[in-house]
């Protein structure tokens, strides 16, 4: 069996690792990822050949996935995190007292080239990496891999309030970086 | 007004609008505040371009060949799957 496995690991772990990583954006839980994946391929042993082993592996490793963005999330009691009065106040970085944007936002420079648009997508890149872990996990959680809400909130035992504040902070952090750090007209 | 939204409010319906289908009165009030407020239009565009670019970012990682498992990590991962597959023959 573990020749088996290593095989695979050689054929498939690259592709792995990039699923992984482009998912949980960072190198060292993707070694983790590609790693808790290859374990359950062997203590699992039920690989019939219906699908090709990459798809297989796959499978395995999106909840893999999942489970360490669950954890990341849960990490802390969510009472820190998801106090409303809290979260709202985070919110005054972005509104005056009557709701108005402090700052508005700018137009952005549409990337126009290829060149551009690899450029804008490392500053996403960076801006992601600058969010706090939770709201990180969550929004990779539910704007990549489209697991809805129902299906959040059940995972992760938050209430729908809970997630979509936790998601309006993560979109608003992420926006005002791109815009700090991309170009504007 | 209570019809009226802030801006504060505007942002937040929208980004909630990505999770849960929201009400005919929200999605009303919403729309009347697009009408006017260039801001928020702005950022209604950018959030729906920040959905789309973390899709495409994820897209290029994952099909970035020149991106590979490390080679000491693929070390390590092959030391567990012998050890892990030694003690399933006990």
């Amino acid at each position: 069996m573990a020749g088996n496995v290593n095989d695979w690991l050689n054929e498939h772990g690259d592709y792995l690792y990039r699923f992984a990583l482009a998912r949980l954006r960072d190198p060292h839980q993707a070694e983790d990822a590609v790693q808790e994946t290859m374990l359950a391929a062997i203590k699992n042993n039920s690989f019939e050949g219906e699908s090709s082993p990459r798809t297989w592996l796959t499978g395995i490793l999106k909840h893999k996935i999942i489970d360490m963005q669950r954890k990341q999330i849960r990490e802390q009691p969510l009472s820190n995190f998801i106090d409303l009065d809290t979260a709202d106040t985070t919110m005054d970085d972005f509104f005056d007292q009557h709701g108005h944007w402090l700052e508005k936002p700018q137009e952005w420079d549409n990337p126009d080239n290829a060149l551009q648009q690899m450029q804008f997508l490392t500053t996403l890149s960076n801006c992601l990496d600058k969010l706090p872990i939770k709201l990180k996990a969550l929004f990779m959680m539910r704007d990549v891999h489209e697991t809805d809400n129902e299906e959040i909130c059940k995972e992760l035992e938050i209430t729908p309030t809970n997630a979509w504040v936790m998601l309006y902070r993560a979109r608003m952090g992420l926006r005002k970086c791109l815009e700090l750090n991309w170009v504007t007209s | 007004m209570k019809f009226m939204l802030t801006c504060r409010q505007a942002s937040q319906l929208i980004s909630e609008s990505l999770d849960r289908r929201l009400t005919f009165s929200d999605r009303l009030k919403i729309r009347f505040h697009l009408f006017i407020c260039d801001a928020c239009n702005r950022f209604n565009i950018q959030i729906e371009q920040l959905c789309a670019a973390i899709k495409i970012l994820t897209r290029e990682t994952e099909n970035d060949s020149s991106i590979a498992l490390p080679s000491d990590a693929k070390a390590r991962i092959r030391k567990e799957i012998i050890s892990a597959s030694a003690s399933n023959f006990h």
